[in-house]
């Protein structure tokens, strides 16, 4: 398995799944407007994925398509972080799962528009501009609920403590980050921490919620070794149609 | 093309195109929508170069679907749509008859500013935003302070 192959899905897997999740909000979210945003937020990061597993299928060879990646294969071979594989919770900690992930996601896009890989910036150039809209609606959300209410201030405060632990994976570099920066095809995952730290920082304390002190890390998701319970469940929600009715088209 | 037939003009085709609506927002073409990257000859094949506005937008699908139909119904038989994603599209690819179309229909054009300029039902320059999403994935949902009417923004990317 190549490194290209293994990065594209690990990029793909992630929006596949973090998409999947805020699907799940659609008729149930707490306001209309919210619940639009959820489906729009989750229809772009599917996008994203038919791009990224697109072309790890074309990069392993076109054995498979996107839709065989998404849909055939199960969690050990899924390469998601854990952070976007958790639950919805409430509304609060879904927000503040997407913008934890938001932050990354564009500072990640913008080094990937820069990729040595024509294929790999061309995707990040059309993701990085909708993700940037995410990140928008996702931290003012956070500033608005964090200082909100007692209440709201307490739920998002809550869900910060609950995913922090889940937050430090997107910054793990191992061998295939390494082998992919090396060609310039995209940056140390660590490299991000400092301007992640320093945006997320500022937004907690506009927020008025307080950083968690540790900086303990769940790991496992995006090197396949270890996911958590949540994400078969997941998978079976979304897999059954494909997989109780193989081939079945429109 | 039938075997014999004259290929026809990349400019005809153009226009032809322009007569393909937006299957969510009818009122514009998919030209005015800045779309269709390219249309050239390959050959005998006619070949047309889409790019998605959102990558997920439901609508692309249907879009290749029509322009496909579009110029069948205009004889060319051996047709392909391409799809490119780079460099990506943005607001300012609207044609400026499609942005007059869509203040008139009562979407309010993209704005570099970040808002829309006026209401589109009654021209007040004060608006307010109710989401920064909306009916599709192009749009966010505003509101005039002075009519009270909701209307579609087309988000400017």
């Amino acid at each position: 398995m190549s490194a290209l192959f293994e990065f594209l899905c690990r990029q793909g897997d992630s929006t596949l799944i973090l998409g999947q999740r805020l699907g799940e909000w659609c008729g149930h979210a707490p306001a209309l407007e919210e619940d639009i945003a959820l489906a729009n937020v989750a229809l772009d990061l599917i996008g994203q994925t038919q791009m990224w597993l697109g072309l790890a299928t074309e990069v392993e060879g076109a054995v498979r398509d996107a839709d065989d990646l998404a849909m055939r294969r199960d969690v050990w071979d899924f390469r998601n972080l854990l952070l976007v594989e958790q639950p919805n919770g409430d509304f609060g900690q879904t927000t503040m799962r997407q913008w934890l992930f938001d932050q990354f996601h564009v500072l990640q896009l913008e080094r990937l528009c820069d990729s040595a890989d024509d294929r790999v910036a061309a995707i990040a150039a059309k993701a990085v501009k909708e993700v940037r809209y995410h990140l928008e609606r996702s931290s003012g959300t956070v500033i608005a609920l964090g200082d909100g209410t007692e209440e709201s201030h307490g739920r998002m405060q809550a869900a910060l403590d609950r995913l922090w632990p889940y937050a430090g994976e997107m910054f793990e570099s191992d061998a295939i980050d390494a082998e992919l920066a090396e060609a310039g095809i995209a940056p140390e995952p660590a490299d991000l921490r400092a301007p992640w730290d320093v945006a997320v920082d500022a937004t907690l304390a506009e927020a008025t919620l307080t950083r968690p002190e540790s900086d303990f890390t769940q790991t496992g998701g995006r090197s396949g070794k270890r996911h958590s319970e949540h994400l078969g469940h997941l998978l079976a929600q979304m897999q059954w149609l494909p997989r109780a009715y193989p081939d079945a088209r429109w | 093309m039938r075997a014999g037939d004259l290929k026809p003009r990349v400019a005809d085709v153009w226009e032809w195109l322009d007569a393909v609506p937006d299957p969510e927002i009818p009122v514009i073409s998919v030209v005015d929508l800045g779309i269709v990257r390219d249309v050239a000859w390959d050959g005998d094949e006619l070949v047309v170069t889409v790019t998605p506005t959102y990558s997920g937008c439901p609508a692309t699908s249907v879009i290749a679907m029509e322009i496909e139909t579009a110029l069948r119904d205009r004889g060319i038989d051996r047709l392909r749509i391409a799809t490119r994603i780079a460099p990506p599209w943005t607001t300012d690819w609207l044609s400026d008859k499609g942005r007059d179309k869509l203040a008139a229909y009562g979407i309010a054009p993209p704005s570099p500013a970040g808002g829309p300029e006026a209401c589109p039902h009654c021209g007040a320059k004060t608006v307010t935003r109710v989401s920064q999403f909306g009916s599709t994935p192009c749009k966010a949902h505003w509101r005039c302070d002075s009519c009270l009417e909701p209307f579609d923004y087309f988000k400017c990317i």
